[in-house]
């Protein structure tokens, strides 16, 4: 496979200013990531500060009402900062700073990427500056809040649509005028390589820990591990260390917003067109005449025109499937599992619980499945609130 | 032989930007025929893409305006056909790469060869990736426009050994807009440039005063100016050809001082 490609995506579609820069980035990986040091200061982080590994907790009520396969949670809400974003984000925050970096930028959408990175920027002495669409500081105004605590400068992007896309146009723009001191801390497994491939591996302790939990609870690997996929970060954590067991479906579930058949939608895989954007050839909703397409979700983490390069990958050569869920059922799965298991789900996560509502009654009883929990609900309280028509006052 | 190369031929260039479809296309059409016959050795013509990451704050408003109006590759080709008939001058598109590869490279490059497009410059296309594009533009005698940035050091003899046309060096750090200084060793790149190549040299990003536009041209074999247009057609909308005159005359004449 030629370098940084998937098959025919991936690749590093970027302004000649940030090459050099992209270069050093992948030649300080493939350093570190084999470095015992670095390894171990980051598993450090990660079991002392960030809480892993995290529980594979089997949903015995919701497995009881669907009547099928028997339901795991990867409880990846339970993490500090309530996501899987800090896997990724204590692995790149500790790299930028072993590149000597004094200062790290993100893009983020739900927040949770630039709350985690934030995070981790204080813990590491790091300057942070975090862009969000304006659109999305409104929808996540607590997250914004949480940034600034944490001591993050947080910049409202009010170009485009001012929403993801807008927030990861900006944060580039701002790494080409300013690369000798800043790292880009990229929230998912998407732009040039070797973006798609470090992210990957720094979240594939997802499915190493889960693989390893589910032979031990189970004796056996699970029939499907269902994920949701925006940009597909916790979807390839997910996937990763069981893409050579054939016989796992890997399912990732993206956000189809009021229906497929619309165009208020962020559904990449299901209906967009393969194109180049944001430093990748991958899918994107686009029209056609090659421009973006303005996207929607009720979900700010997964209203992203486009997904990682090695998602199109899996799906073109048949190995994962991708399904997407409207706005209603996973805001429908928002309410079912807290009222069933007594967990607030993040509603990007939701649209992952909403599929496996589906798919473990089509199973029996004896197999088992894993939904990836990729964060907390508690963001999205409010949000839920005002889809339902319930006036919230705080 | 390429027409981009030959625009240099007669001293040191001038290399204009205007976005295709602000305010319009007939503007268009009217502003690219008045650059050129102000003295414009080259006019670079932007495709409008709904992100356009390397631009700044200026050049961004345009796409925004010329995509609101309408402005298709289909229709801006029709245009470009039309300068044609008007002016020989040199004629590039400037491009992101997902509207080149969304309409087919082969169909794009056929149909720039037809309307009279000399070269194209996707400045999210580094030289890695080129191959892809260079393939086919070579086939249509279109050339893919390279360019060279402040961070390339080690990069810029195997860019310049395999660029055609003429080279782009981004003067400074960041997107494209206007700066009050740039503090880059242009002449230094040049030199690195000119020790492999006899393909021209111009700079742009930030260039905007007459002052800066001398400076570079004493090191450089052009200019290009972008913002600076772009700002005149905003402020004046469909009155701006007298403006843009103006400006590229003033401007031209300042980088006269330096032909050798």
């Amino acid at each position: 496979m030629e370098k940084g490609r998937f098959g025919q995506f991936g690749g590093q579609y970027i302004p000649e200013t940030l090459m050099n820069e992209i270069i050093n980035l992948e030649k300080a990986y493939n350093y570190y990531k084999d470095d015992k040091d670095f390894k171990a200061e980051l598993a450090g982080l990660l079991n002392n500060y960030a809480g892993r590994p995290s529980l594979l907790y089997y949903a015995e009520k919701m497995t009881r009402e669907l009547g099928g396969a028997k339901i795991y949670l990867k409880r990846e809400d339970l993490n500090h900062t309530g996501s899987h974003k800090i896997n990724n984000v204590l692995g790149q925050a500790l790299l930028a700073k072993k590149m000597g970096k004094t200062r790290v930028i993100a893009e983020t959408g739900a927040g949770q990427h630039g709350v985690a990175t934030a995070t981790a920027a204080a813990l590491l002495g790091l300057e942070c500056e975090i862009f969000m669409g304006k659109e999305d500081t409104e929808r996540q105004a607590l997250n914004v809040y949480r940034m600034q605590l944490l001591g993050a400068e947080v910049h409202s992007v009010t170009s485009g649509t001012m929403t993801l896309k807008d927030a990861v146009n900006e944060t580039m723009r701002e790494w080409v005028s300013r690369v000798r001191d800043t790292h880009y801390v990229l929230g998912t497994v998407m732009g040039p390589h070797p973006f798609p491939t470090i992210v990957r591996d720094f979240q594939s302790v997802i499915s190493l820990e889960a693989r390893d939990q589910i032979l031990k609870a189970e004796g056996k690997l699970p029939k499907a591990v269902v994920a949701c996929v925006g940009g597909g970060s916790n979807a390839m954590g997910m996937f990763y260390h069981f893409i050579p067991d054939k016989g796992v479906r890997l399912i990732g579930c993206e956000a189809a917003g009021l229906g497929t058949e619309t165009d208020k939608h962020a559904a990449t895989l299901t209906k967009g067109d393969i194109g180049i954007f944001h430093g990748m050839k991958s899918y994107f909703c686009q029209d056609g005449e090659g421009q973006i397409a303005p996207v929607y979700s009720i979900s700010a983490g997964l209203d992203y025109p486009g997904v990682g390069p090695e998602h199109a990958n899996l799906r073109d050569i048949g190995r994962a499937e991708y399904h997407a869920v409207t706005d209603e059922a996973a805001v429908s799965a928002f309410e079912y599992i807290a009222k069933t298991e007594g967990i607030i789900a993040a509603i990007e996560s939701s649209h992952a619980i909403a599929y496996a509502r589906e798919l473990a009654p089509s199973l029996k009883k004896d197999d088992c499945i894993i939904i990836c929990v990729s964060g907390r609900g508690d963001k999205d309280v409010a949000a839920i609130a005002r889809y339902k028509g319930v006036k919230l006052y705080e | 032989m390429s027409r981009l190369k030959d625009a240099f031929n007669g001293g040191k260039a001038f290399v204009a930007f205007v976005t295709g479809g602000d305010p319009s296309l007939e503007k268009t059409e009217e502003y690219v025929v008045a650059l050129a016959e102000a003295g414009a050795d080259i006019v670079e013509i932007g495709i409008p893409f709904s992100d356009p990451i390397a631009e700044g704050a200026v050049i961004q408003r345009a796409n925004i305006r010329a995509l609101n109006g309408g402005t298709s590759l289909k229709k801006l080709f029709l245009t470009v056909k039309s300068i044609r008939n008007k002016t020989p001058v040199p004629l590039v598109f400037l491009t992101y790469a997902n509207p080149v590869y969304r309409y087919g490279y082969d169909a794009f490059f056929a149909e720039c060869a037809a309307v009279g497009i000399d070269g194209i410059i996707v400045p999210d296309v580094p030289y890695e990736e080129q191959k892809e594009l260079k393939d086919i533009a070579s086939k249509y005698g279109i050339d893919v426009i390279s360019l060279i940035a402040p961070t390339s050091k080690d990069r810029i003899l195997d860019i310049a050994r395999d660029a055609s046309g003429f080279l782009y060096i981004v003067s400074s750090m960041g997107v494209t807009g206007i700066r009050g200084e740039i503090t880059t060793d242009i002449g230094e790149i040049v030199r690195a440039v000119k020790s492999v190549t006899n393909i021209p040299a111009a700079v742009g990003f930030g260039i905007n005063t007459l002052k800066q536009a001398e400076e570079m041209s004493k090191v450089a074999d052009g200019i290009i100016v972008g913002s600076a247009l772009v700002k005149i057609v905003e402020d004046k909308g469909a009155d701006a050809a007298l403006a843009l005159k103006q400006y590229v005359a003033e401007m031209k004449a300042a980088i006269r001082h330096n032909d050798r």
